[in-house]
């Protein structure tokens, strides 16, 4: 090892304390880039190897009865490669221990064999025999989270009949990762269940003998989708058929698609921006650290070391540390992200994951360090090395504090000595003091970026949950019922208010954009489910006019006084035209609102309801839903109280659960930055400090001349940081936000006083280490020291 | 002609200036002077008087303002950035009066820091041989005394055998006992090794011992004396 190669490996034990926050900052920038692109990685390579494995289909076609003898006809459309009919319908499970009402989708499977399309995993247990019609498969996740296991049996209400049905094998299916009952968002394993009962019972159950009311097709590669969800329109459009359409409207594979979209969008925004502070510090730092090293380069120098062997030297320093955090970073963002991945299978159902480690993002994280890094190197070399070795070698002159100007006598009398010197280093070494600020300022920036977004979720919640859905619970029927049926409702015990509400599926369409959603008949007045402007004053529903939510209005670019096409997807399947006369305000899904009335009449089915909000005793709750459970034209029951646990553990433990990993970082970032900041002044001034001590100077004085900037640098960088935190939170909140949810960016005065003391405190430990520095030094020894 | 051979270093009309207009200091004022080889010159001076100045352009670390300055028929004053390196490189030792080791180097590493890129080096131990302190090869300059640190500096310096030895103030930082000890060793490789050997001081005891005594005053040589007889460094009075 050559006696550079030592010296090297000596400075940066030296520098250890640095070294780590440096390698750190590093470290949680690559982190973030690697965790954050791997989890996309593996999410989506995951998605299409389960997809490819069990024979997702291309193109789901609903009807309402279809002849076996139509499926031919399907298999022959150009572009298809194969073709499945199944028997698909709903179901409410009452279980065995008095539990409430599930809602259920009841799917068949072939007699003797796996299903072509759409197959499932068989996790545990077998499946159906041929004759025991009343043998099921269950869903994995609703059977784990309710506690049912192969051998039990659970009672369920099918086409208005109840039956009593035994699990015989639970089972995970590509058509289910995300899984949430039909109509909502907020996924819940204890609320939504998926059975598989074999074709004759199925047949048996929905009076489908001979005749199926979904097709499955698979495509071959270069198939046009379009073109096939047309023909296949065309051929089930006189048995029923309820709109054909491509998987990314598949609603599991939506929200897949969407959160996936939703990850990548955070990666394009926030591991950049984690980077670039960590590469700017970096930048800052080294360059500080090799200005120290000023006299031992004019020495090298001197010796006859060229200015190419000194640059190597310091560029290795640089490139240990840089990839030392680098390397482990890396490791940290491979295991959180696997981590990370654990949490996503919670919230998607994947039987395993494919984890994929991006060596791209690796690359990047490490060449954006080592290139700030000896930029940072590169600029003070460049200084050094302009310089002869004789003025090299010797302590830089004292800097000229002249034009600082001198203190009044009013100053002199107002201020004393140790804070005359204080302002004088601010005031004369401007780019230094500016570095440090800047710094900080970034520090302060990216807490209040990520309190911002903390608040954004929790202000999502709120909207959701209490401002706008201010009912107990949503009652929904299997088929439109007669309004009356509202007064029904009103008149059980314990219910206090009842609204009724109108969701018809539909297909909206605007230029060249098309969204699968609904539509949300809204009674005039209505006080429990509100469509609210963003001042959170109700919008006013015309009859003959169409109010979107701020989602739905971005996906389809439509504005208000936009026409927007309508394919209603029940019923007579009308196809509509109504204006955009609002934008609504919503942060959790994509929904459209119009007037009760005016909905029915465009629908030519007056009085027509299909749900009801209802407000009712809390502890009546659990008896009312055991009620509906037995009414049949009941397809479920969803209590506000459970969809909002559960939207709130979603965003605590799956995809939200990033931004506590993020904060974190950003805190720890926050400390680094300050702590080099404290700990290179402390470097700078060490001889000073010392000469101060030497002439009487308590510690305590001492300590204030270097405490006292860094306090300075602090105030000033707070509110600094605060303004850019402030435009720094409108790019997170868009990285956070999915389809599912928006996560607005929140001012709110506390989370900056959070953020500030997140700074304070960094600022106050680093500046304690610091002062046992001062309090530390060896008078004799470092006035020794030439520089 | 302009370097006579047997010299080591010739100056013309050297002049240094440091800063512009009012602020500017006149370093060095006209120098013109010839330094043998193989001689031990001293060059007196007090502080500011331009000594440590020149020295610092004979050795290649600074550049002069006006003037020439040669080094065996070489124009120091014409050479780059570049060939400056090169010429310190293979021709010039330093020792400094706060040693300016690297504190995070050893004795001898601190000494393999010139081997490593010198044309024809000793062998770090050698080097520190000649200074009488191998015993003490492995330890860190914070582990050794001031005379031993500025004799490992010497090892250093002469460890590439170089043709000119410049010292400033070499005993500055040192008691009498130690400063003698260092005196004795640049003697020896001066006798030894033939190395010219230029030491910038203020001690005028040290001037006894060398073959040229060089003083300086307000950036001028003001006398040049040449010892017949010269004091063994035991023999010097401080």
């Amino acid at each position: 090892m050559s006696p550079l190669d030592k010296k090297m490996v000596r400075t940066l034990s030296r520098l250890k304390g640095q070294a780590v926050a440096i390698a750190s900052v590093i470290a949680l920038g690559v982190m973030t880039l690697v965790m954050m692109t791997g989890l996309v990685g593996t999410l989506s390579e995951t998605r299409s190897t389960y997809y490819e494995r069990y024979r997702l289909a291309d193109v789901f076609a609903p009807a309402a009865r279809a002849p076996q003898t139509v499926l031919q006809h399907l298999a022959n459309l150009p572009g298809v490669a194969a073709v499945e009919g199944r028997v698909i319908g709903g179901a409410l499970i009452t279980l065995a221990e008095a539990g409430r009402p599930v809602r259920a989708t009841a799917l068949s499977i072939p007699r003797d064999a796996r299903p072509l399309l759409n197959s499932y995993m068989l996790t545990s247990g077998r499946a159906p025999r041929v004759g025991r019609n009343d043998e099921v498969l269950l869903l994995q996740s609703f059977a784990e989270a309710v506690g049912l296991a192969p051998g039990d049996s659970l009672s369920a209400t099918m086409n208005g009949a109840r039956r009593t049905l035994v699990v015989v094998g639970l089972a995970q299916s590509p058509e289910f990762i995300y899984i949430a009952a039909p109509g909502e968002i907020v996924p819940d394993d204890t609320r939504f269940a998926v059975l598989w009962m074999l074709e004759d019972a199925m047949a048996a159950a929905f009076d489908m003998k001979g005749a199926f009311n979904e097709a499955l097709l698979l495509l071959s590669r270069n198939a046009n989708t379009q073109e096939v969800i047309a023909g296949a329109n065309r051929l089930l459009d006189k048995y029923g058929g309820l709109g054909a359409y491509g998987l990314e409207d598949q609603a599991s594979n939506r929200f897949v698609t969407e959160e996936i979209a939703g990850l990548r969008a955070t990666v394009g925004v926030v591991p950049p921006i984690f980077l670039a502070i960590a590469a700017f510090l970096l930048n800052i730092v080294i360059a500080r650290m090799i200005q120290s090293e000023r006299e031992q380069i004019g020495i090298l120098k001197a010796f006859g070391y060229t200015s190419l062997e000194i640059g190597v030297h310091y560029f290795k320093l640089v490139l240990v540390i840089a990839l030392c955090g680098a390397v482990f970073g890396g490791a940290l963002g491979i295991l959180s992200g696997r981590l990370l991945s654990g949490a996503y299978q919670t919230y998607y159902k994947f039987p395993f994951l494919v984890f994929q480690i991006s060596a791209g993002a690796f690359a990047i994280g490490v060449t954006v360090s080592v290139l700030a890094a000896s930029a940072g190197a590169i600029l003070v070399l460049r200084s050094v090395f302009s310089l002869t070795p004789a003025i090299a070698m010797r302590p830089p002159a004292p800097v000229d504090y002249s034009r600082t100007g001198a203190f009044g006598s009013r100053m002199k009398r107002l201020l004393d000595q140790p804070t005359r010197m204080v302002i004088r280093r601010i005031v004369r070494q401007p780019g230094r003091i500016l570095g440090a600020i800047v710094g900080i300022a970034c520090g302060m920036a990216l807490s209040v970026g990520m309190v911002s977004i903390l608040a954004g979720f929790d202000k999502t919640i709120d909207m959701t949950f209490s401002v706008i859905d201010r009912s107990d619970a949503m009652v929904s029927f299997t088929h439109p019922l007669s309004d009356t049926v509202q007064y029904e409702l009103a008149s059980l015990g314990g219910v206090h208010a009842v609204e009724p509400v109108r969701v018809v599926p539909v297909e909206f369409r605007h230029g060249l954009r098309q969204y699968r959603g609904a539509v949300n008949g809204l009674q005039e007045g209505a006080r429990l489910n509100r469509a609210l402007k963003s001042d959170l004053e109700p919008v006013e529903l015309h009859t003959n006019g169409i109010v979107l939510s701020t989602a739905l209005a971005k996906v389809l670019n439509a504005e208000i006084g936009d026409t927007i096409e309508i394919d209603v997807l029940e019923g007579r399947r009308p196809n509509l035209t109504v204006q955009v006369t609002g934008v609504a305000e919503t942060l959790l899904g994509s929904p459209a609102y119009m007037s009760l009335e005016g909905l029915n009449r465009i629908l030519k089915e007056p009085g027509r309801v299909s749900a009801v909000y209802l407000s009712a005793e809390s502890d009546r709750l659990e008896a009312l839903q055991l009620y509906f459970a037995e009414l049949p034209r009941v397809a479920g029951i969803s209590v506000k109280r459970d969809a909002e646990q559960a939207m709130q553990k979603i965003m605590n433990e799956g995809a939200g659960s990033t931004r506590y990993v993020m904060a974190l970082i950003a805190a720890v970032i926050t400390f680094g930055i300050i702590y080099n900041t404290a700990r290179i002044s402390f470097a700078e001034s060490m001889r000073d400090l010392a000469s101060l001590r030497v002439i009487g100077f308590t510690k305590g004085e001492a300590s204030y001349v270097l405490l006292g900037e860094l306090a300075a640098v602090v105030l000033v960088a707070l509110p600094l940081g605060a303004l850019m935190g402030y435009f720094l939170s409108f790019a997170i909140s868009a990285g956070f936000s999915t389809d599912i949810y928006q996560v607005p960016s929140v001012f709110n005065p506390s989370g900056y006083g959070t953020a500030a003391l997140v700074v304070l405190a960094a600022s106050i430990v680093s500046g304690w280490i610091v002062k046992r520095d001062v309090d530390r030094v060896d008078l004799v020894e470092a006035l020794k020291i030439k520089e | 002609m302009k370097h006579p051979p047997g010299y080591t270093f010739r100056t013309e009309a050297l002049s240094k200036v440091y800063g512009e207009g009012e602020a500017a200091v006149h370093a060095l004022r006209g120098v013109d002077l010839e330094i043998p080889k193989g001689e031990m010159v001293v060059l007196l001076g007090a502080s500011g008087s331009g000594k440590s100045t020149l020295l610092n352009i004979l050795g290649g670390l600074d550049h002069a303002s006006g003037g020439h300055a040669w080094f065996e028929g070489i124009e120091l004053t014409n050479l780059s950035d570049r060939e400056l390196t090169l010429y310190r490189r293979q021709h010039v030792g330093f020792v400094f009066q706060f040693y300016n080791l690297m504190p995070s180097l050893t004795a001898e590493e601190n000494v393999e820091l010139v081997t490593e890129i010198a044309q024809n080096p000793m062998r770090p131990a050698d080097a520190l041989g000649l200074v009488g302190l191998d015993a003490r090869k492995d330890h860190f300059p914070a582990q050794l005394s001031g005379g031993e640190q500025q004799r490992v500096a010497i090892a250093r310096a002469i460890a590439k055998t170089p043709t000119v030895l410049f010292c400033d103030e070499p005993t500055g930082a040192l008691d009498s006992q130690t400063g003698r000890a260092v005196l004795r060793v640049l003697k020896d490789v001066n006798e030894r090794l033939n190395t010219t050997v230029l030491i910038v001081t203020h001690a005028a005891a040290t001037a006894d011992m060398a073959d040229r005594v060089i003083k300086f005053a307000d950036g001028m040589i003001r006398d040049v004396q040449v010892n017949s007889e010269k004091l063994t460094p035991e023999e010097i009075n401080w």
